[in-house]
């Protein structure tokens, strides 16, 4: 059901969280839109690509007990809804935190991991989930994105999703 | 545009509907419609048909046909679509059907709403919810139907206070409402014990807090007051139709804890009624979760926002209350076979409003209003009926 090109024609973004930004008003979105919602027309040619910091604040969550297919291994998981540091919202898994200890307004910050695979032996896809680790030498409050740690020399080559075995 | 009136309404039972096909349920519950009104098939001039995935579910599309070959009158060639708005599909080919024959366009309409769910597996069943939701920016990282319900229950509970307990009281009141329907799926009372130690869904989501989704059809026959009047001696009038749209991904939204296209959809019905929500005496809102029953009665107008647990637990919405919401049982009791349920919706409000709805009759009915929503939020359909 995830399988295909629409997967892969958004790699950058899954991976990098590589927005834009508009030219007209300056608002950064994510992801990517062929139009700014804000100035329409006006935008059109002025949408330049943006790298989100990586940092963001959790929204609201819930903890996923009866998980879609490709993701019966890792339930029951966090699913929250993310503001990043620049202002587009996005839903994504939370990781390095105990269930129990999910807050809203809570800091996060974005991770490189294995989403999903397409059944065994399948396609596996990769994209960002959210941290609630605190970021070393920031304090709890650490807003600095962590480095992207990913499978090794895989993540920049779109179009080659890897394979297990 | 001209007024236009409902003159019969029929359903199937809901439920796990094993023996009958699709299109079996879509004749049974056009037969009865038809029947109901009073007319002969030759008088309708067209047909509307919501479903949600229909696709998905039982590798069939082209329901428009379907629909009027099943109901043996593929010789009048009438003109017959499918309407879809994911679980508003039934809502939304209500207000399709609506708008032709406020139009002119035609005198007579039949909709239906159907929906075959358990010719698939649960799993299947997960993964055609998430269609509703954006694919590739909530589906893709594991987001469920569930699971977005869950995080607006989350900040709801977060910013107003609403407690666990009083979400459970909107499964334990739908129940007992449905116990007095008999095409409801689930007729059993339960209690607020059973509610908080069923399975874990989506936290704080509980299974006794979903709708489940069941087999069901329904079907309405509408027509333009002047012909009403002439072919039925019941009929019940539309008095305010309002549908919204909003972002596709809940995360886009400006609140979780309210849907605007709900608000949105509310105030365009209330506007072309020239009513208020005091005005109504009972609703059928869309509560495919307890939480989605909460925010419908504030997005509606009938509570202030944030009250509307405190609301529930006040008994105001029980069939004894100020205002009943769902005296059907709603989505959670009657089942929940999402192009149908839309469908379903008008039709309890057609009985309701002719007094014939037996044992769970809100007295004093004389207007009422059915609320249907689409996935999360992305689409809300809301129409006002009123008995003539
Ligand atoms: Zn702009």
């Amino acid at each position: 059901m995830t399988q295909g090109p629409r997967f892969w024609r958004s790699i950058d973004q899954r991976y990098n969280l590589e927005g834009v930004k508009c030219g007209n008003c300056g608002q950064a979105i994510f992801p990517a839109r062929t139009l700014c919602p804000t100035c329409r027309h006006l935008s059109v040619g002025k949408l330049a690509p943006f790298q989100m910091s990586g940092a963001g604040t959790v929204e609201s969550f819930t903890v996923v007990h009866s998980p879609p297919n490709g993701f019966e291994l890792q339930a029951p998981y966090v699913m929250a809804i993310v503001k990043l540091a620049e202002g587009p919202k996005l839903t994504a898994q939370i990781v390095d935190v105990d269930n129990a200890d999910m807050r809203v307004g809570m800091p996060v910050h974005k991770v490189f991991r294995r989403i999903n695979q397409d059944g065994e032996g399948g396609v596996i896809h990769y994209g960002y989930k959210f941290s609630a680790r605190p970021v070393r030498g920031q304090g709890a409050k650490g807003q600095a994105p962590m480095p992207v740690e990913g499978p090794r020399g895989s993540h920049r080559s779109p179009g080659a999703p890897g394979r297990l075995g | 545009m001209r007024p236009v009136a409902v003159i019969g309404v029929g359903m199937t039972k809901f439920g796990e509907l094993w023996e009958k096909s699709f299109r079996q349920l879509v004749a049974e519950a056009g037969l009865e419609a038809v029947r109901d009104a009073g007319i002969p098939g030759e008088k309708i001039d067209a047909m509307y048909v919501g479903s949600m995935s229909a696709g998905r579910l039982i590798g069939q599309e082209h329901l428009g046909p379907l629909a009027v070959d099943e109901a043996g009158l593929a010789h009048t060639h009438m003109p017959s679509v499918r309407v879809e708005a994911a679980d508003a599909s039934g809502g939304a080919a209500f207000r399709q059907a609506l708008l032709a024959v406020a139009s002119g366009a035609h005198d007579v309409a039949v909709v239906g709403g159907a929906e075959k769910m358990t010719d698939v597996i649960d799993q299947e069943q997960i993964n055609t919810l998430a269609t509703a939701a954006d694919q590739e920016w909530e589906a893709f990282f594991g987001a469920t139907y569930p699971s977005l319900w869950a995080m607006m229950a989350q900040k709801h509970m977060h910013d107003y206070g609403t407690t666990r307990e009083q979400l459970a009281m909107v499964a334990v009141k739908n129940h007992l409402h449905g116990s007095m329907n008999s095409k409801a799926a689930y007729g059993s009372v339960i209690d607020a014990k059973t509610v908080l130690g069923s399975p874990m869904v989506s936290d704080p989501l509980r299974l006794f807090d979903s709708a489940s989704n069941v087999d069901g059809a329904a079907a309405v026959v509408i027509a333009d007051l002047e012909t009403a009047k002439r072919l039925n001696p019941h009929p019940v009038l539309i008095k305010g139709s309002g549908s919204a749209t909003d972002t596709l991904a809940l995360h886009d939204r400006h609140s979780l804890t309210e849907l605007a296209a709900t608000r949105i959809a509310a105030e365009r019905a209330y506007k072309m009624a020239g009513l208020k929500p005091a005005d109504m005496q009972f609703a059928e809102v869309h509560d495919c979760f307890t939480i989605a029953e909460v925010m419908a009665i504030e997005d509606l107008g009938f509570v202030k926002k944030g009250e509307g647990g405190k609301a529930v637990e006040s008994g105001m919405t029980g069939l004894k209350g100020k205002l009943p919401v769902n005296p059907s049982g709603g989505l959670k009791a009657r089942g929940h076979p999402p192009g149908a349920t839309g469908i379903a919706q008008i039709a309890e409000l057609v009985w309701q409003l002719r007094g014939t709805a037996g044992q769970r009759q809100v007295q004093g009915a004389k207007r009422g209003l059915a609320h249907n929503v689409g996935g999360s939020g992305a689409s809300a359909y809301v129409h006002i009926l009123e008995g003539l």
